[in-house]
């Protein structure tokens, strides 16, 4: 199963390498590749078709960057166009000019309004803001002892209707208790509904007449399927969604609902992301790590990037000369490191490839790094090109100027040994002269200093 | 559980009711499957690649996911090159056999032990339903005349326990419940057993919703499992995936993790009364050959019934 739209699509350009602009007839190929991918990542068909016009007239004629494969250019095209809809940067919410900032909260059944109040409620409690929440879903057992169960733990007050029963009647007098008490912002968790449950909407749209929030937020479930774009517009239409917060995403949801969501109300911003359980896994939206997500590639892109500007391109061609020589020094490889480093720290690199979330756990030292460099630092330009001829005195010697210790500089010469056995496999064979990160990493547990 | 009939005060409605229900729920389904089917059929495309696009993106519309919706258009082509397919009305009733043969190929009766004490336990994501489902199969199996009994394994979210207590109210069965925080396989090994003493027919374990991609929290259900089967041999007798009908795609990678660590034995698909088509069942059976054992189409506590893959696809297309 193809799990990547970049794979996908290296597929089907094979056998175009090289060709210098986008043809009409390998766009649409490719186009039919990007629909199945949204498809598989949940995107309503109605948001894909407009999307893929686009596309396409960004696509016809464009020039393939030379850095780029033609199907990384689209995939890119894609992306970038992607992250122009969603809005690249995080919006956080409106506050009123005058106290409470009152909040309403709809979705479906199940979608996690409730926890998200907590969350948000979470959020204004670390900035200083006090926050009245309001239990206005009367319909679901317990949901109101829910939320005073998490204001409870999170120290938050929560509004006590004392009997009454009607939801629109619960949030008026909520904001009424909360302009008295000089609360900064009111959130009020409406019940879960069905958009087709006109009475539900009825009673959605006189809470939202009657309090008049200043923030209407969309909570849906990341995971949501084809008709997350037809909720969307009946919610839209009823209370006119300012905000979107999507939920469950730290599970392995495309959360293609974000563009379908995004196709119906006219661009209105995701907010948040809901990234886990506990209270404090609220995370502010950033179009980019969606988008990668939903084309199910890690964030290649960035990457892609930051080598690009990493990555002196003249430099990597002496390289690659003298890797084919088998003149790699570790003067050369301090200057790869260097390289690496000024692409951002290891951690995030993993992070941005596909299919390395799986390594989450993983810890990678960046100090090792730097002891590297140190180690490096401490050998005369000679040693530094012949790395044979030092000897245990040496050792001492550069253990000692780097502050590390025989054993330490042992392992580094080691690994170099063993990455230039590999370098001249590379340059018997047809590779490019890139750079190990796993080799150089020595594997498990990933610092070459314990 | 068998014998004892319609001794319940709303049996006789249930059925004619339920079903309007079900018809109603699926409207919205109806006119994005069915609907749209109709107007694939009645359009003026003749069969041929541009009948076969639109039909394609009405079943993608509904859900069914590309794996399924190939087999599907393929199974098609293939029924009218062997003529078995005439006309366009043909296609129709090709497409329900088709959609039928899918759902009933792992169709099964229900698992329940020749006697004694049956363990069923639910799983699912959060939000999926789970509590709701016990809520609602509880007052069924009461009304078949069983003593029930739910146990409160949601003891994580806030107020989990007090959802169940009251659907243990409103059905009238006993809830046993422990302290929030408590390991939920205490509280499953708790209700288990109480459930032996009482000598009670059937024990509903909640557990607390969790997606599929936690690792620690699978093996934390998988513990919940082993620690019914010690009480009780071979239960859980049913161990029953919750899905949500408003989900995609990713709901075929919740039923595959949840069934590779805890073998699932059936599917519940809960919110069908809302606009949502339900087609990745089709998915999802098709992959893992797990049937559907119930339908939830409403909030009402007959809103739960078993899974009937004919009525299922006939309430998809009947008007």
């Amino acid at each position: 199963m193809f799990e990547n739209l970049s794979d996908r699509l290296e597929g089907i350009y094979k056998k175009l390498k090289g060709r210098g602009v986008l043809k009409e007839a390998d766009v649409d190929e490719a186009l039919r590749e990007i629909r199945v991918a949204l498809i598989e990542a949940d995107v309503s068909l109605s948001a894909i078709n407009p999307f893929l016009e686009d596309i396409r007239e960004k696509a016809v004629g464009q020039e393939v960057l030379k850095s780029l494969t033609p199907g990384h250019q689209m995939v890119k095209i894609v992306n970038d166009e992607l992250i122009s809809l969603l809005g690249g940067d995080f919006q956080d919410l409106t506050m009123a000019p005058t106290l409470p900032t009152i909040i309403l909260m709809a979705g479906l059944q199940g979608a996690g309004k409730t926890t998200t109040v907590g969350k948000l409620a979470n959020r204004f409690k670390g900035n200083g803001k006090n926050c009245l929440l309001v239990p206005a879903d009367v319909y679901r057992p317990a949901a109101i002892e829910q939320l005073n169960v998490i204001g409870r733990e999170l120290d938050v007050e929560v509004y006590q209707a004392e009997g009454e029963k009607d939801p629109v009647k619960i949030c008026q007098g909520a904001v009424e208790a909360a302009s008295k008490k000089m609360i900064h912002v009111v959130i009020l968790d409406t019940a879960g509904r069905l958009q087709i449950d006109d009475e539900l909407m009825e009673e959605l749209k006189s809470i939202k007449e009657k309090v008049e929030p200043h923030e209407s937020l969309f909570v849906v479930d990341a995971m949501m399927g084809q008709q997350a774009a037809e909720v969307a517009r009946t919610f839209n239409d009823a209370i006119g969604i300012d905000g979107v917060i999507l939920t469950k995403m730290d599970g392995d949801a495309r959360g293609g609902a974000a563009l379908s969501i995004n196709s119906v109300t006219g661009g209105k911003p995701i907010r948040f992301v809901g990234t886990g359980e506990k209270l404090d896994a609220l995370e502010p939206f950033h179009a980019e790590r969606v988008v990668s997500r939903l084309l199910g590639m890690g964030d290649v892109m960035s990457l892609v990037e930051k080598a690009e500007t990493a990555y002196d391109l003249e430099e990597q061609a002496v390289l690659e000369k003298k890797i084919k020589k088998n003149a790699f020094t570790l003067e050369d490889f301090k200057d790869q490191l260097k390289q690496i480093q000024k692409m951002g720290s290891i951690q995030q690199l993993i992070g941005m490839i596909p299919g390395a979330n799986k390594l989450k756990g993983l810890n990678v030292d960046e100090r090792a790094f730097c002891k590297i460099e140190a180690i490096i630092n401490s050998m005369t330009p000679f040693e530094r090109n012949k790395h044979n001829i030092i000897n245990s005195s040496r050792k001492r010697r550069i253990a000692l100027g780097s502050g590390t210790t025989v054993n330490d500089v042992n392992k580094l010469l080691k690994q170099f040994a063993q990455m230039q056995k590999m370098m001249k496999k590379m340059a018997s064979g047809k590779g490019r002269g890139g750079f190990d990160l796993g080799s150089m990493m020595g594997g498990r547990g990933m610092s070459p200093f314990g | 559980m068998d014998g004892t009939e319609e001794d319940t005060i709303e049996s006789n409605e249930e059925k004619g009711g339920f079903f309007s229900r079900l018809k109603s729920g699926l409207q919205k389904t109806r006119s994005g499957l069915a609907g749209g089917i109709d107007r694939v059929v009645n359009g003026p495309a003749k069969i041929g690649p541009e009948l076969w696009q639109e039909l394609e993106e009405v079943l993608l519309m509904a859900d069914v996911g590309i794996p399924a919706m190939n087999w599907i258009m393929e199974e098609l082509k293939k029924g009218v090159a062997k003529s078995l397919i005439r006309d366009k009305e043909g296609i129709v009733k090709y497409l329900k056999e088709l959609l039928v043969r899918i759902l009933e190929d792992v169709s099964v009766e229900e698992a329940s032990p020749a006697k004694g004490l049956c363990v069923v336990l639910m799983i699912g994501i959060n939000g999926s339903g789970k509590t709701t489902t016990i809520g609602k199969l509880a007052a069924r199996y009461k009304g078949e005349g069983e003593q029930v009994i739910v146990a409160a394994g949601d003891t994580f979210r806030a107020a989990a326990t007090e959802q169940l207590q009251a659907w243990a109210d409103r059905t009238g069965v006993t809830c046993v419940s422990q302290k929030s925080g408590t390991d939920p396989s205490a509280v499953a090994y708790d209700a288990v057993q109480s459930a032996v003493v009482r000598n009670a027919d059937r024990v509903i374990v909640d557990t607390a919703g969790r997606l599929q991609t936690n690792k620690n929290l699978m093996e934390e259900l998988k513990k919940v499992k082993r620690v019914i089967g010690k009480v009780v041999a071979d239960a859980p007798h049913e161990t029953l995936l919750v899905l949500d009908a408003s989900i995609g795609q990713n709901s075929l990678s919740q039923a595959r993790l949840f069934h590779d660590s805890l073998k699932v034995d059936g599917l519940v698909m809960t919110k069908l009364d809302g606009s949502s088509k339900g087609g990745v069942l089709f998915n999802i059976t098709r992959e893992l050959q797990v049937p559907v054992r119930y339908i939830g189409v409403g909030e009402k506590v007959d809103d739960l019934q078993p899974f009937d893959p004919k009525s299922f696809v006939e309430a998809l297309f009947n008007e």
